[in-house]
């Protein structure tokens, strides 16, 4: 029981943060970059993206005992289209604005590295359980990646946050928009793709930095080993 | 005892990083001069502005470093960068697009790829690029040379409008900008862009005031003045002729190409080297030692790719000035270029030679 307890904490602490796959694994970088410009259509396609991690997960760790190694890879990849392509229609059925605003990248989840990753590296070898919950926790860190650089780029470029969020949640989502200033000249470069890089340049260096600092406090204190020196050294 | 062996080279010219900086920045106060002179005093302004800036971010970032501030400081390569990025936006800005565009130069394209010596692109002209995508208004927003101006501007306009938008009695940029008939005018590159768009030929384009003589009412004496400085960076020794010869032959090549296929819809050969932002880009913006080429052979190529880059961007581009973009792309090819023109060391046969 301990140990199944540890094992999920670990999932938890890989998806969210050490093996975070936005900024760690770096992957799924082009829906990254390409639909964070504002915060709603980053949660939207956030949400899609760990949906589908979820589902992949659970069905290929299902079958993973039935399908021959030698053709696993298109089974999975099957699998992830198949389900993309539910998601995709479910959006279009229910959440059409934030279908059409998405456009392209939804279909594109099935390109998204990371699905393909977690099935392969993770799922494929485990438990139906686990691995439904490291698909979740992995979809998770992917969100929240988005998300962040949803709400940094849509704050500097456009002076608002969480615009839009009525194609996500509906039309009572419109009071959850917050106006921050007012500005004549928009900061366009932030809603460009090139602020996507920079952004995502400045999240990855401050995730580095507060893991030096976590380093640094819990280092412990290195015995140091002496030893004589037998060669001269002129300086 | 101990010799002190030092690599080659063994002979070099004992000048500091300082004193090139200040050498640079002296060239330029002929062309800053000129420029204050036709287009405002304000151009004084934003060098306050930036060189505040840029010294402010860059004692900070030392700071956060770890380095040391004073010594750093002092090797004035911040200066320069400010100087070349106030002179390149226009002079009547607003203040914090300078702010802005200076703690980028230094903080981000300058300090975090590693400061001096380490920044794959030229500071000012990333910045310069930043704040064109960004603010594309406002940096575009030249006013006319001093003599086509309708209200003669002072010290105070200067101020007034850099800090209130607005100058003293009230005029707001694009009133500035306007002719006698109330139209706004934009510099001779753009005009003459919006011009041929509409289907005028160069001729007639160029009958309009803001031509002036050759390229442009007061553009051609502050291209003058930028080559002078140039002229007097080359005799010092500070930069070499091949990056500037090789950036003004292949722009004059090109359009003088394009102007004998067709004069109607290409600027002549003398406009393109004489507006805009031409001199001072060849002398003072491309020659910046740590993001252009190092070999000698490698020069010729850096400067003939952006003298190149800036003729297409001019001519077929969305901007009407072109520099910022070119150094850009073409620092892109640096590591590239200084691969395939290493030159050989002695001992060593040629790569083609067996």
């Amino acid at each position: 029981m301990e140990s199944k307890m540890n094992q999920y904490q670990e999932l938890v602490r890989q998806g969210l943060w050490k093996n975070n796959p936005g900024l760690v694994q770096l992957l799924g970088l082009c829906p990254l970059l390409a639909v964070t410009n504002s915060l709603a259509s980053a949660l939207g396609l956030g949400l899609a993206t760990m949906l589908v991690l979820l589902s992949t997960n659970t069905v290929v760790s299902l079958i993973r005992n039935y399908v021959p190694n030698e053709i696993r890879i298109p089974v999975f990849v099957m699998v992830i289209a198949s389900v993309v392509t539910v998601i995709e229609l479910l959006m279009h059925a229910f959440m059409y604005n934030l279908y059409q605003a998405l456009g392209i990248f939804i279909p594109l989840i099935v390109t998204n590295c990371i699905v393909i990753g977690r099935a392969e590296a993770f799922a494929s070898k485990n438990a139906v359980l686990p691995a439904a919950f490291d698909g979740l926790m992995m979809g998770t860190g992917f969100a929240l990646v988005l998300c962040t650089l949803g709400a940094v780029r849509e704050v500097i470029g456009s002076g608002t946050l969480f615009a839009g969020a009525d194609l996500l949640l509906g039309d009572w989502a419109k009071v959850l928009t917050i106006h921050l200033y007012q500005a004549d000249n928009q900061f366009l470069l932030a809603i460009l793709p090139p602020g996507a890089f920079l952004v995502m340049g400045f999240l990855i260096a401050a995730k580095n930095a507060v893991d030096a600092r976590i380093a640094a406090k819990a280092k412990p204190v290195e015995q140091k080993i002496s030893r004589a020196r037998v060669t001269h050294v002129s300086t | 005892m101990s010799f002190k062996i030092a690599s080659s080279p063994h002979q070099h010219i004992q000048k500091t990083t300082a004193q090139l900086m200040k050498l640079v920045a002296v060239a330029a106060v002929p062309g800053i001069a000129v420029q204050a002179y036709f287009f405002g005093y304000g151009v004084l302004i934003q060098l306050l502005l930036a060189i505040i800036t840029a010294l402010l971010c860059e004692a900070a970032v030392l700071a956060l470093r770890g380095k040391k501030v004073k010594v750093k400081l002092l090797d004035h390569s911040a200066l320069v960068t400010a100087l070349l990025l106030a002179v390149a936006i226009p002079s009547y800005a607003p203040w914090w697009l300078v702010v802005i565009g200076t703690a980028f130069a230094i903080i981000v394209v300058k300090q975090l790829y590693g400061g001096l010596g380490n920044n794959l692109f030229n500071p000012a002209m990333a910045a310069y690029v930043l704040l064109l995508v960004s603010f594309p208004l406002p940096m575009t927003s030249w006013l006319p040379a001093a003599p086509l101006q309708q209200q003669s501007l002072g010290p105070a306009d200067a101020v007034c409008t850099i800090f209130t938008n607005f100058s003293c009695s009230g005029y707001s940029i694009s009133q500035l900008r306007q002719d006698a008939d109330g139209i706004s005018m934009a510099t001779p590159l753009d005009t003459l862009k919006t011009d041929l768009s509409q289907g005028y030929t160069t001729e007639e384009s160029m009958k309009k005031p803001v031509f002036g003589w050759l390229s442009g009412e007061g553009w051609f004496w502050v291209n003058l003045a930028y080559l002078a400085g140039g002229l007097f960076l080359l005799q010092q020794k500070v930069i070499q002729w091949r990056i500037p010869v090789a950036v003004l032959g292949s722009l004059f090549g090109f359009s003088f190409i394009a102007w004998l296929i067709s004069p109607d819809t290409n600027a002549s050969p003398l406009f393109q080297l004489f507006s805009g932002a031409t001199m001072l880009a060849a002398f003072f913006i491309a020659t910046d030692p740590v993001s252009a080429s190092t070999t000698e052979k490698g020069r010729l190529v850096f400067g003939a790719l952006i003298g190149g880059l800036a003729f297409v961007i001019r001519s077929y581009g969305g901007y009407p000035d072109a520099f910022a973009f070119a150094v850009m792309l073409a620092n892109m090819t640096v590591p590239l270029i200084d691969y395939y023109t290493q030159p050989r060391t002695y001992g060593h046969k040629s790569k083609g030679a067996r």
